[in-house]
């Protein structure tokens, strides 16, 4: 229902208002003073309120990281909860400047929806969960098995297509979100509950006994998640994208949150650039030259936001994986900071 | 002055009145001819896609219940919209009839001289009406539905059916050829019913004599199908569902969600109905019925001849509003994954497309749509019952 206000809302606007080209998204933020970020509030490990209202997760110290980089607090920032379902038309009607909120990147998405993506912040894959009890070990056997399933995600419709390739027979349950379609499943309205890897993990934590409940050893999916922005202003494209560059470049260059104030004095030229101690990157960008300073300072790198929300720290016990940095035999690649 | 000459300011008045209407008439066409344009406008600007084109496009999701065939590989997003808008139109229009009965049993009940059954009834209206539906929605799909036993339990019903927390799956009906010459002799059995109360009205508006054509009636419904389903060697199979690895398999499927939502829906308006036809019932003053009793009719016929066609008219309009508020309520169907027009076009389809201003103003169109179509064939059984003046 908030959706289909906020559908209404936007057509209004569309209909009646003239839309801002979405040019000054960075002037925007400084004005107002805060950083508006669209994020997941169900999802453990990724975005999800606390009960005193702090939130956590790693799409969400993205967005602190953006914060960090503008403002130099992370704390100036507001959080918007969304859904699968409302989270594009949320971001087209400028209620949020950023969304963080692990969705996945395509090609439909990105050309038809007036929106662009910075860059890969999570390399995933769509997996399914089921009850130990069922002494199912792999996704083949699921021939004939009810599906719970969040609606409007890459999910959705990678489910139809890996059931219809093997030749398996499928029965849909589809929620509106994500922890409804939990719910059910839990309920035992299906048989296997299905979304993105890294999400079912997150989503096993809820359960009331999680040690029932098995991930089977198949993705069937590329799920490449990327935080997006609405199309047509590139500084802010630009800003989104190196800061999820910046940190990755920082977990490569060895620096951390805690040695982030001596790195500045190194004399690694590269770390130097990053650091703002020599150059006008930051400038260039609309920000300052310190801004991976600040980052790094208030948030940390790439390794350590992944390791305290999802990874060894955390939980979730998630293996870096494809998130490794390529010079671990991962997929993390940032590009030179020159 | 003459009687030409006063006419005539006011013809000017009523010219101004049409001039007037037209104008507004064009404004309003003008107005929304402009703000389609501009939200076009905005949204090429923006670079997002609009225009009908996604219509034909392959949907690629699944729906759980499906009237018509539907295949996520080979299906497009417009039969996507077909599936869910028949998902409604089942549920609101099966929800209609359980609503409407259900609410004049309360409504009558609720006027009945038992304390007790008075009492039962008020507390139904009471309790019902003053939760709120989606509430209740949420109660009977997980308090009451989800609640009951998982697959490996089973409820087996007798005649085959099968009961657990993913739906009712009872036997489906099979259907050989001939089954074609029972349904054209139940078809011939209600005419000759219709036919034989036509004459025996007529009978008795001529000579006053009445005839019992009810057990005649009953047999000729009844009766003629069942003779034909015999002589045609009984022409009807049924698939009974079985219990799969993981799901029952075969049979006719109950959907938990669709069940709620009817179960729901039904009550919750019911509640509304009830005070609606007590409402009218009271409404038919006293000396209707005194009347009709010192003309020496009988209880029962004091009802269906006297009170009842009154109470109708009162009852009529506020009803109306009442199966609109059922229609338009089942787009609560979103909290618990019925796929019904706004779960599957304004929610999955939007959702892949993107293509939110098109989405959501044609399913405002059809939610409009099937509303003035169910208020005008209410207004037409109105005019019907309307009181003809002699």
């Amino acid at each position: 229902m908030k959706r289909l206000a906020t559908a209404m809302a936007y057509a209004i606007v569309l209909a009646f208002g003239t839309q801002a080209a979405w040019a000054q998204t960075l002037n925007a933020i400084k004005d107002r003073g805060q950083l508006i970020c669209g994020a997941n509030g169900t999802l453990a490990g990724f975005g999800l309120p606390d009960p005193q209202g702090n939130w956590t997760g790693f799409d969400v110290d993205f967005c602190r990281a953006i914060a960090a980089a503008i403002f130099n607090d992370p704390s100036k920032i507001k959080f918007v909860p969304l859904t699968a379902k409302d989270r594009f038309t949320a971001l087209q009607s400028g209620e949020v400047d950023v969304l963080s909120r692990n969705t996945t990147w395509t090609l439909s998405r990105d050309t038809s929806l007036g929106l662009d993506f910075a860059a890969v912040t999570y390399y995933d894959g769509q997996g399914f969960m089921v009850r130990k009890s069922l002494k199912v070990t792999s996704a083949l056997e699921l021939n004939d098995a009810a599906v719970c399933v969040q609606q409007g995600t890459t999910t959705e419709l990678n489910l139809a297509d890996y059931f219809r390739a093997n030749h398996m027979g499928l029965k849909t349950v589809t929620f509106a979100t994500g922890d409804e379609a939990l719910k059910a499943y839990e309920s035992g309205r299906c048989d296997t509950y299905t979304t993105d890897s890294s999400g079912l993990y997150g989503e096993r934590l809820k359960l009331a006994e999680p040690a029932e409940h098995l991930v089977l050893p198949e993705i069937i999916s590329k799920e490449p998640l990327s935080p997006a922005v609405r199309h047509g202003d590139s500084q802010w494209t630009d800003i989104v994208r190196w800061t999820h560059f910046a940190m990755v470049d920082a977990e490569e260059l060895g620096v951390s949150k805690a040695n982030v104030d001596e790195k500045t004095k190194s004399d690694d030229p590269e770390t130097r650039r990053m650091l703002g101690a020599e150059g006008q990157y930051g400038e260039a960008l609309g920000l300052t030259n310190d801004w991976v300073y600040r980052i790094i300072k208030h948030v940390g790198n790439y390794g350590e936001v992944f390791e305290r929300n999802v990874g060894q720290g955390s939980p979730l016990k998630i293996v870096r994986g494809l998130n490794a940095l390529w010079t671990k035999g991962g997929l993390q690649y940032g590009p030179p900071f020159r | 002055m003459t009687d030409e000459a006063r006419r005539a300011p006011r013809r000017t008045r009523r010219l101004g009145g049409v001039a007037i209407q037209i104008g507004l008439v064009v404004l309003v066409a003008a107005l929304a001819y402009g703000a389609i344009l501009n939200a076009a406008q905005n949204l090429a600007r923006a670079h997002i896609a609009s225009g009908f084109g996604f219509w034909n496009n392959t949907a690629g999701f699944d729906i759980s219940q499906t009237l018509i065939s539907y295949s996520a590989s080979t299906s497009t997003f417009g039969r996507a919209f077909w599936v869910g808008l028949l998902n409604t139109l089942l549920v609101a229009a099966i929800g209609i009839v359980l609503a409407t009965v259900l609410g004049f049993i309360v409504g009558i009940a609720r006027l009945s001289h038992n304390w007790l059954v008075a009492r039962l009834a008020s507390g139904y209206v009471e309790l019902i009406r003053n939760v709120p539906l989606l509430l209740q929605i949420l109660f009977w799909y997980h308090a009451v539905l989800q609640s009951l036993p998982k697959l490996r339990d089973s409820i087996a019903l007798p005649g085959g059916g099968i009961l657990n927390n993913r739906g009712l799956f009872l036997p489906r009906p099979l259907f050989a050829p001939g089954f074609a010459v029972v349904i054209g002799a139940a078809l011939l059995g209600i005419v000759a019913m219709l036919l034989l109360r036509w004459w025996a009205r007529r009978r008795q508006a001529q000579t006053g004599a009445q005839v019992r054509v009810l057990w005649p009636a009953l047999g000729l419904v009844c009766g003629l199908p069942l003779a034909a389903f015999a002589l045609t060697g009984f022409p009807l199979g049924f698939e009974i569902p079985d219990l799969g690895r993981f799901n029952v398999r075969g049979g006719l499927e109950v959907l938990p969600e669709f069940a709620a939502l009817l179960i729901a829906l039904s009550v919750y308006t019911a509640a509304f109905i009830a005070e609606v036809v007590r409402a009218g019932i009271l409404a038919v003053p006293r000396g209707q019925v005194e009347a009709a009793q010192a003309l020496g009719l009988r209880a029962r016929s004091t009802l269906r001849l006297v009170v009842v066609p009154q109470a109708m008219r009162v009852i009529v309009p506020p009803l109306t509003g009442q199966y609109l508020n059922l229609i338009k309520n089942s787009s609560l169907a979103v909290a618990i994954a019925y796929p019904d027009l706004v779960q599957v076009f304004a929610g999955s389809v939007l959702n892949i497309t993107g293509q939110a201003v098109e989405v959501i103003a044609i399913t405002m169109a059809v939610y409009l749509a099937i509303s003035l179509f169910t208020s005008s064939l209410m207004n037409l059984y109105g005019r019907a019952t309307m009181v003809v003046e002699r």
